[in-house]
């Protein structure tokens, strides 16, 4: 065999893995991730079974946290700042926004940190490394599942002795994709904040008081309908959390700002960041164990 | 046999010092450099790896221009000092980090062990831990599922498998973390050193596991400064070298090329004040090796006793200082470890401390020195390692067998030899 034959079968052989400097932008292994799904399961389970330990009250922290806040917000929005709950009675309208919203809100806090909160996971040892933040979005489920039973609790109560609230039947169906929105959303700004705070940390100061003050903006208490400003009222539908947690309230109690446009405005958003943030996390974490 | 890892060019570069504002400057330009389709302009520089010596810039190459191949079922042992690049190989083998250049072509699923217990959650019992480090290390839940009795038998806690791991001994810990990284099944087993934990019994079983897995045709990296464990388990290996390949071949050969290429006699050592090692307080100035021997020319055996001076300044009264030095075998093998049984306050000046170990204690073959520097008796503000290296010859015996004595230490130990009873 002369040298460019040889050349030849060299190129040809087949080789499982190549471990190169750096990744095409498009080179993202999601069969990886699929076959490593049950690792992603059993974190789930070590969430689950571990936060609650050693405590007494155990998985019934998951019940009072988010009836305490709702009483809290009822008594300081609705009862002494006065801000319109639609109608609606108080403990309903902000159980409501509260429900989707903390979804969102573990799920960006919990994943903004995927890389430095496991860095002594992940440096020691190969797996997709979005199979954690992707944990995160299913462990959250479960914690967003037993809320939504509580609110249900409170709902039914309310529809059994009082007529103010008209539930939409017909756009029921909607509700798993506002959460799959909510998910993806919380994952996307999560991760992509996590990439960029594995050099410069700066971010990360951002994102505890960020999430705070976005939470104002996303009628979890001001509801849509009373802004009156348009320019603000436009400003607030361009945050994508508004639409998803108006129509959530629309669906259930029959107040709230229901608009196809909007929702389908907040699912574009959605899959773009979701895109872009799966690139950047896919090219930071080759080598981000250099500069964690 | 076919090549199942291919190694080519392969170089990492390191930043040292922190990462701050100083370092957004570099980021940019390397990004211009890219935006503009050039070649990134710090590639170029960056310095061989030499830990002892202060560089020019803050770049330095952790490995570079390594290139090897592995064939299906070798035992690969890769040795070298602290900062060799070991670990950074390895890491890069286990794709915990990736490349600055050059890559790696591999065949086969790959498992790599730089530590055991990877993921392990104290709160979680030990059933549940087997399942949560398993998984991450690649295998399935039906894999383990399928394996769960042979690892709780082979790591012996039985009795404790429902029990949170927190409560655990670290015995018991590092054994359940080892069950379960023994038991992987991978085309390619990549084991750092850090293994060699537990007691003796389980080292035993550990190396014999390893033994085992490269019986089976599987391939198996093995990275270690202990020649001992190198040199019982691999059948090639090489060493490394400020980031360098250093040599390539059987096991026996490269260990001795290592050996005598890493270690010369350094029985003096004299630091000016500047280069001193130790703390801004503590210099050592001065390490010596001092044979009681009758001729300046004579040989150290294994019967002579030697003597070790240190000289050291201290520049802070009141300051409870005592040096220590803890010796190891040229192979790896930590002998002792010694100071001094009285600790007392110290004026400023310079000091000069000096220890002496017996003849006939140690064994024949090389030995190095590490001084300590303890503060208050409890605390090692600093340690030169490797500070003095000196070979010990063996002498000819009244037996009159030459092989190589078992052993790290040799001492003479009284024995006894009586007769009881005539009449047997």
């Amino acid at each position: 065999m002369d040298k460019e034959n040889l050349l030849q079968t060299a190129n040809n052989e087949h080789w499982d893995l190549v471990i190169k400097p750096k990744n095409k932008w498009y080179d993202i292994d999601l069969m990886a991730v699929w076959r490593y799904r049950d690792l992603l399961m059993l974190l789930v389970r070590r969430d689950f079974v571990s936060v609650y330990k050693q405590t007494i009250l155990g998985p019934l922290w998951f019940f009072i946290q988010p009836i305490i806040t709702s009483l809290t917000f009822t008594l300081i929005f609705g009862g002494i700042a006065k801000i319109s709950t639609d109608g609606m009675p108080g403990i309903l309208f902000y159980m409501a926004g509260i429900t989707l919203w903390t979804y969102f809100a573990d799920c960006l806090n919990k994943t903004s940190s995927t890389f430095i909160a496991n860095a002594g996971v992940f440096g020691k040892v190969y797996f997709p490394r979005l199979i954690m933040p992707l944990s995160v979005l299913v462990s959250n489920l479960i914690k967003l599942g037993i809320q939504v039973a509580i609110f249900i609790s409170i709902w039914i109560y309310f529809l059994a002795t009082s007529n103010v609230i008209h539930p939409q039947w017909q756009y029921m169906w909607l509700l798993p994709v506002l959460v799959f929105m909510m998910a993806g959303l919380g994952l996307g700004f999560g991760i992509l904040i996590s990439s960029l705070t594995t050099k410069y940390r700066d971010l990360t100061f951002l994102v505890g008081f960020g999430v705070q003050l976005l939470m104002y903006g996303s009628s979890v208490i001001i509801p849509v309908s009373s802004i009156t400003n348009e320019k603000l009222k436009m400003m607030m539908l361009l945050n994508p959390l508004t639409s998803i947690i108006e129509s959530f309230k629309f669906i259930f109690l029959g107040s709230g700002y229901y608009s196809v446009a909007w929702l389908l405005y907040g699912l574009v958003f959605m899959l773009f960041i979701v895109a872009l943030s799966v690139l950047i996390f896919n090219k930071v974490e080759k080598s981000f164990m250099d500069t964690v | 046999m076919s090549t199942v890892i291919k190694v080519e060019n392969l170089g990492k570069q390191y930043r040292l010092g922190q990462v701050g504002t100083g370092t957004i400057a570099t980021d940019v330009n390397r990004w211009w450099h890219k935006v503009r389709g050039k070649e990134d302009p710090y590639l170029k520089i960056g310095e061989v790896n030499d830990r002892t010596k202060k560089g020019e810039t803050d770049l330095v190459w952790a490995l570079k221009d390594i290139n090897f191949e592995v064939k299906q079922g070798e035992v690969l042992g890769i040795i070298g000092k602290n900062g060799a690049g070991k670990s950074t190989l390895l890491k890069i083998l286990s794709r915990v980090t990736a490349p600055t250049i050059g890559d790696i072509k591999v065949k086969g699923r790959i498992a790599s062990l730089l530590e055991v217990g990877t993921g392990f959650h104290p709160e979680l019992s030990g059933r549940d831990n087997i399942f949560l480090n398993g998984a991450i290390l690649g295998m399935t839940k039906d894999e383990i599922k399928s394996k769960f009795d042979e690892i709780v038998a082979f790591s012996g806690v039985e009795r404790y498998i429902d029990t949170p791991v927190k409560r655990y001994s670290s015995g018991m810990y590092v054994r359940l973390a080892f069950a379960v990284a023994a038991h992987l099944d991978p085309e390619i087993l990549i084991v750092d050193e850090v293994l060699a934990v537990g007691d003796a019994e389980f080292q035993k079983k550990c190396l014999g596991k390893m033994k085992d897995v490269s019986g089976q045709g599987r391939t198996v990296l093995f990275v270690s400064h202990n020649m001992v464990a190198v040199k019982e388990l691999c059948s090639i290996a090489f060493f490394l070298k400020n980031g360098c390949i250093g040599g390539i071949g059987k096991t026996n050969e490269i260990i001795n090329n290592y050996l005598s290429n890493s270690f010369t006699n350094v029985i003096e050592r004299v630091w000016d004040i500047d280069n001193a090692p130790g703390t801004e307080n503590i210099k050592l100035t001065k390490a010596k090796m001092i044979p009681n021997v009758e001729n300046v020319t004579d040989i150290v055996t294994i019967n002579t006793p030697l003597l070790f001076e240190f000289e050291f300044i201290n520049y802070l009264d009141e300051l409870a200082i005592t040096i220590a030095i803890d010796l190891s075998s040229l192979s790896g093998i930590d002998v002792f470890t010694s100071a001094p049984t009285t600790v007392k306050k110290l004026m400023r000046g310079i000091y000069v401390t000096t220890c002496s170990i017996p003849g006939e204690l140690l064994n024949d073959g090389g030995y190095s020195v590490s001084i300590q520097i303890i503060k208050d008796g409890i605390e090692m503000i600093h340690r030169e390692t490797d500070a003095l290296v000196f070979e010990i010859n063996d002498t000819i015996r009244p037996s009159g067998y030459t092989g190589k004595w078992p052993g790290t230490v040799r001492p003479r130990l009284n024995w006894t030899m009586n007769l009881l009873d005539r009449r047997v």
